[in-house]
């Protein structure tokens, strides 16, 4: 690990309790189950204190899940560009294509062929970033502005050309496609869904609110959702497990060395390009078999979201899907839901505040950051007691300011690939 | 002497004419596939364009377009990427807005008193991801992004809650802006030296203060101590940073100004022919203020000519309808022209910068080939000039 300490700033080492110790020493699998479980024990407690049963029943569950599926496939999209040392905030660009391209492949030949199409049409954006960023060393956030600016006029022009006037019912306009004429098909483990359910709706405590997250992984899924969940342990197989994956984390530390030993470089970015720009779009397919349909504005900033769960994730692949994960439970609690469990969310991230603002205390850290915690703790409980709806448009902004929150206090641990963002030339020593 | 001149007005061009090449062939290629005759195209665009009642709407659209790419453009300068000149932009609208109607004073003060609000809106939003970089060490990208969400939320709620006109039922609006704080038309001022206006055809007042911006960005960072160590910081935080320079102080300086000029921008509607914030206030602005900012390099002059192009473009699409040519050209055209213009710019600029290292070879005795490490590229974006 020496590599690390040369590139990381000098820190103190943050002190640490013998518990969070221990918690950190766990393998990122587990410990993404254990803070999963604690987090679920929390909001277990605050839906029975707050009366709010929706806050982890299995349908806002399924929810989250459905949200979180475009959003990690893009994440994960980000995951391999970034990790190979090319910035990608052309993601939102590449989804767009994505879902442009699975409209009109899912129109022509049904929701398979639209993940396929989907795929398709995000690898041409991410062709024309590794283009732009790797051959022409065109700096990497500039690329991605400009992609994300030509995609949605490139989905609109081929709109106005092929779609305009066709489908079944002539639906087909030029912000809207054709209809899909056949839904993905969904699965469900029979006996196990119907026992899972059952639990659920008991409401029990912890118990049911357990069932209710089982119950979201075989009740009903999509399988375009199954396949984006099991992109995550692929992706960690491919980038942990494989020389190709070993090369391409190389690239994106150091390119001089991993070209010194061998390493195609350029041809590697591209592939890593292209591979994330084939998620990104996978993740816009997903959108479009959803509701059979595309839209114009149909990725409403979800591959900005991607983005920023991959930043929340500290570009770990476990980190990156529950970060996603946490998003979208803040944006299916408000769309599926309503404003109830929203503020009983307030009820519990006070709490959470709380906490952290304890541990903080006690772990002798910053007065600041714990002064400024108990403050908004107490603000969010104000808020909570003096409220009995929370208005809608407070309810939309609650999942970006978590996002703010959460990447605030995450961000001086974070880090990043030692390459992204610096355009690299062949045969240059640093 | 003048052969250099020569050599730097071509290399200064070469880029631009690249792109703009490329863009034309690619639409053009679009064009033909859809059955469509690229020279029809063109003719339709330039007549429609080239009428005096479309010049004025394109200066009218480019004026407030090029403050709020100047805003983007000094982040850039200095490798700042404020992505949420969009939130700072709505939230300056709409508190200016509603701020306009709440008190009185006679007419060029009030005008002042507005923009001021707006440009302090801007600023104060854009503010917090720039504390947010330097405390907490937040990529101003993804906290931009969020915050523009977060500006459209509170700006809804804000309209909704506090700002609504209230004599209004069904539509969520501010009040009109008063009359005092309306920003005078130009076309009596441009009668004078005999140009004729078509009737309903306005030139607004806000073009002699996108003016004045552009102005006060040249000379605020070629010309002052502040702009010098922005250049400076851009260019190798590091070095700025060995010469007595705060980054951390030039990132929030730099973003506040940004987000001001946003804020700034927003009045260039407000206050001229949307004078009220509601659904139909342009909000796209600041978003392709971003495109503009980087077609024109981050200079005033290539911002204001980028802004005007971009204009001209939209406006000049809307001749097509008539020839039945889907207007969608325009955004291949815009596209391509962006993306074709940052690869071309940095091709040249490598291109210059390799035969500047050759000339230096050559003036240096024995070479410079024979040891020592390559000289390091600097960063684009920003270092240009």
């Amino acid at each position: 690990m020496t590599a690390a300490t040369e590139i990381l700033p000098i820190m103190p080492p943050a002190p640490r309790t013998a518990l969070t110790a221990k918690f950190m020493a766990l393998s990122p699998g587990l410990r993404a189950l254990v803070a999963t479980g604690l987090g679920l024990f929390a909001l277990s407690i605050t839906r029975i204190v707050a009366g709010a049963d929706d806050l982890t029943s299995g349908n806002t569950l399924i929810a989250t899940l459905a949200t979180a599926a475009p959003i990690i496939a893009v994440a994960l999209g980000g995951l391999f560009s970034e990790r190979a040392g090319v910035a990608n905030i052309g993601l939102e660009g590449m989804m767009v294509l994505g879902t442009w391209f699975a409209a009109f492949a899912g129109w022509q030949w049904g929701p398979w062929a639209a993940l396929a199409g989907g795929v398709f049409g995000g690898m041409l954006g991410g062709l024309l970033h590794a283009l732009a960023t790797v051959t022409f060393g065109v700096d990497q956030i500039v690329s991605g502005v400009a992609i994300n600016f030509i995609a949605p006029g490139v989905a609109r022009f081929l709109s106005s050309e092929i779609f305009v006037g066709k489908g079944a019912n002539n639906e087909g306009t030029i912000s809207s496609s054709p209809n899909i004429a056949d839904p993905m098909g969904r699965f469900s483990i029979p006996g196990l869904s119907g026992l899972l359910k059952d639990i659920d709706q008991k409401r029990w405590f912890f118990v049911s609110d357990l069932a209710g997250v089982l119950r979201a992984f075989v009740d009903q899924m999509a399988w375009s959702t199954l396949i984006i969940l099991l992109l995550i342990p692929i992706s960690i197989y491919i980038l942990w497990r494989t020389p190709f994956g070993l090369r391409l984390r190389s690239v994106g530390e150091k390119p001089s060395a991993a070209e010194s030993l061998g390493v195609a470089v350029y041809r590697l970015k591209y592939i890593s390009v292209m591979i994330s720009g084939g998620l990104a779009g996978l993740g816009g397919a997903w959108l479009v078999v959803n509701v059979r349909q595309y839209n114009e504005g149909q990725t409403a900033g979800r591959g900005f979201l991607g983005l920023a769960a991959l930043i929340f994730g500290n570009w770990q692949p476990i980190g990156v899907a529950l970060g996603a994960v946490l998003f979208s439970y803040g944006i299916s609690l408000q769309q599926a839901i309503g404003t109830k469990p929203i503020k009983a969310l307030y009820l519990f991230i006070a709490a959470a505040f709380l906490a952290i603002c304890l541990f903080v205390v006690f772990g002798r850290r910053s007065k600041v950051a714990a002064l400024g915690l108990a403050v908004a703790a107490g603000g969010l409980y104000a808020y909570y007691l003096n409220t009995d709806e929370v208005a809608s448009q407070i309810t939309y902004i609650t999942p970006y300011v978590i996002v703010l929150v959460v990447i605030t206090f995450a961000s001086t641990r974070s880090r990043p690939p030692a390459s992204v963002g610096v355009p690299w030339r062949k045969g240059q020593s640093t | 002497m003048n052969g250099t001149l020569m050599a730097r007005i071509r290399g200064a061009l070469l880029a631009p004419a690249i792109a703009v090449a490329v863009s034309v062939v690619v639409s053009s290629l679009a064009l033909l596939i859809s059955g469509n005759s690229p020279i029809a195209a063109l003719r339709a665009m330039f007549d429609y364009v080239t009428t005096t009642a479309s010049l004025v709407t394109i200066i009218n659209r480019a004026a407030p377009l090029y403050v709020v790419s100047l805003g983007v453009a000094i982040g850039f300068k200095m490798n700042l990427f404020n992505i949420g000149a969009d939130g700072q932009y709505r939230l300056a609208a709409l508190i200016a807005a509603g701020a306009s109607s709440a008190f009185s004073l006679p007419r060029p003060l009030h005008i002042a008193a507005v923009m001021i609000i707006a440009t302090l809106v801007g600023a104060a939003w854009a503010a917090i991801p720039g504390i947010l970089k330097v405390t907490r060490n937040v990529n101003e990208v993804i906290s931009t992004i969020m915050l523009n969400y977060v500006a459209t939320g509170v700006s809804a709620y804000l309209l909704v809650n506090y700002m609504r006109n209230d004599n209004v039922a069904n539509v969520a609006e501010t009040k009109s802006v008063p009359k005092s704080a309306q920003l005078p038309s130009l076309n009596g001022f441009f009668e004078n030296f005999g140009f004729h206006f078509p009737r309903l055809s306005v030139l607004n007042g806000f073009l002699p203060i996108a003016i004045l911006v552009g102005i006060l960005f040249y000379l605020l960072i070629w010309r002052t101590r502040f702009g010098f160590d922005l250049r400076i910081t851009g260019a190798s935080p590091a070095a700025a940073r060995s010469s007595g320079v705060s980054p951390k102080s030039m990132i929030v300086k730099t973003i506040m100004i940004s987000g001001g000029l946003a804020g700034l921008a927003a009045t260039g509607f407000l206050l001229t022919e949307f004078t009220k914030y509601n659904e139909t206030f342009p909000l796209g602005l600041p978003f392709t203020g971003i495109a503009v900012a980087l077609l024109g390099r981050n200079h005033p002059a290539g911002v204001a000519l980028a802004s005007f192009a971009w204009m001209g473009i939209e406006q000049a699409s809307r001749g097509l309808l008539e020839e039945k040519i889907p207007p969608e050209i325009s955004k291949i055209l815009l596209g391509t022209l962006l993306i074709s213009s940052v690869i071309s710019f940095e091709v040249v600029r490598r291109r210059n910068l390799t035969q500047t290292i050759k000339h230096a070879a050559h003036a240096v005795p024995g070479g410079l080939s024979s040891g020592g490490p390559p000289p390091a590229e600097p960063t684009t974006t920003g270092a240009t000039s």
